[in-house]
């Protein structure tokens, strides 16, 4: 367009005294953008770092994990891998005593064979104490556990029965098998001292691997892709780097879901922000756009005028935003530190900031053209006549398509985020509901208002009621900016209280807190009794008898594997089963289907009770046949009953429970659950144990519980820091959509004024209808959360749902509040000053 | 003399929710080059009404209007607003000068809106001191006096030269004094660039100033006749 810089020129013209007006709209930009930049380089920051730790994490390019050692046939295909270097490492979970504090400890047992880690290194002090473990026969034990004990290199721990001196301090740990091992301290003992200490027997936990260095020109995935089946067959992992990165990125998968959620938060709100705030802006500019057309500007030009204006603003404030959320970035490490699966290195990530910048300038753009196109409906004609009736009753395509290329861009947006089509569908469909809910609410509002009018009641009342239907009334764009700003926090909300209380409700009440493994059958009784010696409870001693499935509905296991219509999943075919025998259920089981067999004699079909989630992982059913190999003999049996298990119960739960009468002979190992009544009694019973039965294993669930709060807590914080950011973003909203209704009220205020109306009659009317707007959107908006998040938790998160009122009740006075706050702060001119002082400026 | 403005079967309703409210009811006028005529009436009577139609700024319900030749009544808004541009200026009672614009920025406003923003300050600042205002150049709208406002709308208004100006009582919120003013600079102007007046106007005195009186009644021209000025 030849005569641009006119429109330029006259953009910033016009601008000139208002921009301040425009503060808002800038600022609901300026947090969506932080928020978005901030979540999205904390992400790539993640990634970058992930193929370099996985390496390391690892220590090898090819590891064989399960939980037996590698079978001869395995150990062929293993051979198989070109000019390998190759160790082998044993880890399993007992408990320690300190002679030195007449302390025990739980603690995770690694035992490597070979030179192991082939990448990176094990960090000890002294320097070289990993390298001399081997000859001179000590142990390795963690740093943090050393300091706790205040144990030296020289002192002893007494591991399964034998005392082993101490070498060096472990300052780092590498390729850890097993998950537990965030719970407990890691202590490296040599293969031959893992043969002294036999800790290795029938029925205890112990986790193998193998480790592999392969050459370069040698594919590890390809590798992997030929021979997956085969290990997988006999329950045995293979990682290679890739699974190890896909390991890590799944670790903080859930963060980064939950973060996820927040940048979608911040980014609608402030869109949220960004329309109303326009809207408010525009409202102010009617009049001028009208002497614009009368002295012959096109509809396009004056909407160029204004677009300019907000594309430069705009933009101004995507970087001012980026570089807020970039500078936020440097932060969220610190507080994410100990939670985050390694120590990441934040960069500066250009694409981050370009991908946050510009999703920010679209989606600004597209939420501010709504407003903005409404500019080409601006008749000339309010020159002359100041109220022309400003809603024509055809319907404005160009708006229409505006709305539908919004709605695809926030799909698309949550494409991008969630990588999932289900759930960017589910979360569009969602908000374009509440949307819609919202413009009904509000519908249905004015028209009742209007139906039901309340003729009798006082003046002021009426006054404040009917300024919700009468003309140019804010009923519309008060209950749906407000109602879905509170939807949105408020679902966030619960989210946030839902994660939290999930957990923390497992150590709420009379939940035992102790579990011992590993007891043989001739310690049971003796166990027992050392139990009630020190007053405690045995809630639960059950008998344990590891078995695997050999075949089903009368096909062979092998039979099964290569059929590949079969329902059943791998993980339940293959898993080695920990199975126990009992004669009735307990308290956290309840029977869903068939009738429970307590009891069998020799002879007699033997009927099983499987859980309901095993049992449909199999895809068998009551009658079925089931036929499992206990340590050589195979017994058959048949699908008696199928239970239903809370899972929130800190009871060992048996996926598969026989009767009694069948597996009495067999080899076993029992467990016992118990409750300690405070940590002291913890200590003590724990060296008792670990004293007279070195074999035995105790955990000390209290233990895992802080662990759990531990991280809860950190994950709270960032939880509340993104949320202060969407407050922060609300509160913008609920600003700018109250600004609007401040023109429109002032001028009738004013009249009212100079007819005599008195200060406290006009508060009172303002009161009355900021106050039914406030609490009808807050509440639509709560109603709309309750939907919304317990969709969220039940489908998403698999959460259990149930509602706490208290934040609830909160959010729903403050947003309440400030609305009638805000909206009387608004009309402080009207109310303060005497009416002429107000008729002499200029209003509107 | 040329037809500037003609104005055939012009009839206008409003719906409004049950019925139908004719505003206008058949008007047929014409108006030629350089003539100066005033719009009287009743309140109600429709003289904005018709002001509007004729100016372009709204359409008729049914009949024609033809302003410097051109069939207005057809157009759409944006070929209206090409020739409001080019041909038509405008004066309000309340001013309408852009808050956020000095006095000389809205004075530039038509001819830069026609792309000629080279000759447009010069002839802005000239306009301005002809009206008495040589010295407010820079002035915002509230830093003005009602009078000096509508002093700065008729500069406005005649920066694009045009060949028709419509005021909707110009003088409607000024003073004796200040009217005076207003209405000399606007004849003064008309004789100068030859631009035909149409004013619509409740002060009788301004009416008899012109040369032509069109009274409306209910919404027809009840009357239509020359004063004796000129
Ligand atoms: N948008 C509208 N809808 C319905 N009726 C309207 C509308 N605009 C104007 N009218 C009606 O048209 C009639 C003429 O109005 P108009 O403003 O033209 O009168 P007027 O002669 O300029 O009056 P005044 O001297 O008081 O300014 C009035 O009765 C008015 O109520
Ligand atoms: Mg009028």
């Amino acid at each position: 367009m030849a005569n641009l810089k006119y429109f330029i020129t006259t953009a910033y013209r016009d601008s000139r005294k208002d921009r301040g007006k425009l503060a808002l709209f800038m600022s609901a930009i300026i947090l969506g953008i932080a928020a978005l930049v901030a979540i999205n380089s904390l992400n790539y920051n993640l990634v970058k770092d992930v193929d370099e730790q996985s390496k390391s994490l690892l220590g090898a390019d090819i590891s064989v994990t399960g939980n037996r050692p590698v079978t001869e046939q395995l150990q062929l295909l293993l051979d198989s891998i070109p000019g390998t270097e190759e160790a082998k490492e044993v880890e399993l979970f007992t408990m320690s005593y300190i002679a030195k504090t007449d302390d025990s400890q739980f603690i995770g047992v690694k035992s490597i064979d070979g030179n192991f880690p082939f990448y990176g290194k094990l960090l000890t002090e002294p320097v070289d104490a990993f390298d001399r473990q081997r000859d001179e026969q000590f142990i390795l034990v963690d740093h943090g556990m050393m300091l706790q004990f205040g144990l030296e290199v020289g002192d002893s721990l007494m591991i399964g029965g034998v005392d082993m001196a101490i070498g060096g301090r472990l300052k780092s740990s590498f390729g850890s098998i097993s998950a537990g091992s965030s719970f407990a301290p890691t202590v490296y003992i040599t293969p031959e001292q893992l043969e002294d200490s036999k800790l290795i027997q029938p029925g205890s936990l112990v986790d193998y691997a193998q480790h592999y260095k392969v050459p370069s020109n040698f594919d590890p995935n390809e590798w992997e892709d030929l021979h997956r089946e085969a290990f997988r067959n006999e329950s045995m992992r293979i990682t290679t780097i890739k699974d190890q990165r896909e390991n890590l990125e799944e670790a903080f998968s859930s963060l980064n879901y939950f973060l996820n959620i927040v940048a979608l938060v911040s980014l609608i709100l402030g869109c949220i922000g960004v329309a109303s705030s326009v809207m408010i802006y525009l409202k102010n500019k009617v009049s001028s756009i009208a002497i614009f057309r009368c002295l012959g500007m096109t509809d396009q030009q004056a909407f160029l005028i204004y677009f300019i204006q907000i594309l430069v603003l705009g933009l101004v404030s995507v970087v001012t935003g980026a570089i807020l959320g970039s500078s936020i970035q440097m932060l969220l490490p610190v507080i994410l530190k100990d939670f985050l699966p390694y120590e990441v290195d934040m960069d500066i990530s250009w694409q981050a900031i370009f991908e946050g910048a510009s999703i920010g300038v679209l989606i600004t753009m597209l939420f501010a053209l709504v407003p903005l196109v409404s500019i080409r409906n601006i008749t000339p004609l309010r020159t002359l006549r100041a109220s022309v009736d400003q809603t024509d009753h055809w319907i404005d395509w160009l708006k229409m398509v505006l709305y539908v290329v919004i709605v695809l861009s926030i799909f698309a947006f949550l494409f991008q985020l969630t990588d999932s089509l289900r759930e960017a569908l589910a979360f569009s469909i969602g908000l374009l509901v509440a949307f819609l809910v919202l413009f009904g609410v509000s519908k249905l509002v004015v028209w009742a208002v209007r139906r039901f009018f309340p003729t009798r009641w006082s003046f002021v009342f009426r006054q404040g009621l009917a300024n919700l239907y009468r003309p140019n009334n804010q009923t519309q764009t008060l209950i749906i900016s407000i109602g879905l700003g509170t939807a949105i926090l408020t679902t966030l909300f619960i989210i946030q209280g839902l994660l939290l209380e999930n957990v923390g409700s497992m150590d709420a009440g009379n939940q035992p807190n102790m579990i011992l493994f590993g007891i043989e059958r001739d310690q049971k009784d003796e166990i027992r009794t050392l139990t009630e010696d020190f007053d405690m409870p045995v809630i639960q001693q059950v008998p344990i008898v590891t078995m695997r499935l050999s075949g089903w509905q009368g096909r062979s296991k092998e039979d099964w594997m290569s059929d590949t219509t079969k329902i059943a999943s791998r993980w339940a075919i293959n898993r080695e089963a920990r199975v126990s025998f009992r004669d009735s259920l307990n308290a956290d089981e309840e029977l869903v289907e068939g009738i429970f067999t307590g009891e069998v004699t020799p002879g007699d079909s033997i009927f099983v009770s499987l859980a309901d989630n095993y049992a449909s992982s199999m895809g068998v059913s009551i009658g079925d046949e089931m036929v499992w190999n206990v340590q050589g003999a195979m017994i058959t049996t048949y699908v008696g009953s199928i239970r239903k298990i809370d899972f929130r119960s800190m009871q060992t739960r048996f996926f598969i429970l026989f009767p009694r009468g069948v597996l009495e002979k067999a080899p076993q190992f029992q467990v016992l659950v118990t409750k300690s009544p405070d940590t002291e009694t913890t200590a003590r019973y724990r060296s008792a144990v670990v004293k007279a039965f070195p074999n035995v294993s105790v955990i000390d669930l209290g233990m895992i519980l802080i662990t759990l709060n531990d991280i809860l807590t950190k994950v709270s914080y960032i939880i509340q820091f993104m949320a202060g950011f969407s407050i922060l973003t609300g509160m913008i909203v609920l600003i700018s959509s109250l600004s609007l209704s401040k023109y429109q009220r002032i001028k009738e205020s004013v009249l009212l004024r100079t007819l005599g109306a008195l200060r406290n009659q006009i508060i009172q009317i303002n009161f009355t209808e900021y106050f039914l707007l406030g609490s009808l959107s807050a509440l639509t908006g709560i109603v709309l959360a309750f939907v919304g998040s317990y969709f969220l938790a039940t489908q998403e998160l698999e959460l259990e749902f149930n509602i706490r009122w208290f934040p609830i009740n909160s959010i729903f006075f403050v947003v309440v509040f400030l609305t009638v706050l805000i909206g009387l702060f608004n009309s402080r001119d009207v109310i303060k000053k005497s009416p002429l002082e107000i008729l002499r400026k200029e209003v509107g | 003399m040329t037809k500037i403005l003609e104005v055939k079967n012009l009839i206008k309703t409003y719906k409004s929710i049950n019925k139908e409210l004719t505003v206008l009811d058949d008007i047929n006028f014409s108006i030629s080059e350089g003539e100066i005529v005033s719009i009287v009436g009743p309140s109600g009577s429709g003289k904005t009404t018709l002001l509007g139609l004729c100016a372009g700024l709204d359409t008729p319900t049914s009949g024609s209007i033809s302003l410097t030749g051109e069939l207005i009544s057809s157009m759409s808004e944006n070929q209206k607003a090409a020739v409001r541009n080019k041909n038509v200026g405008f004066i309000f009672q309340n001013f309408q000068l852009l808050p956020t614009l000095t006095a000389i920025e809205n004075v530039m406003i038509p001819l830069e809106l026609q792309g000629k923003p080279s000759g447009a300050r010069s002839k802005a600042k000239d306009l301005l001191g002809r009206v008495g205002l040589g010295d407010r150049l820079t002035h915002y709208p509230t830093q003005l006096s009602g009078g000096e406002q509508q002093r700065v709308s008729l500069a406005r208004a005649f920066s694009n030269n045009p060949k028709v100006l419509f005021a909707d009582e110009p003088t409607g919120n000024l003073d004796e004094d200040t009217s005076d003013i207003v209405e000399n600079l606007l004849f003064d102007l008309n004789k100068e660039q030859g631009t035909t007046l149409i004013i619509v106007t409740h002060d009788l005195d301004l009416a008899q100033k012109t040369q032509r009186v069109i009274r409306l009644k209910g919404g027809k021209v009840c009357r239509d006749q020359k004063t004796n000025q000129d």
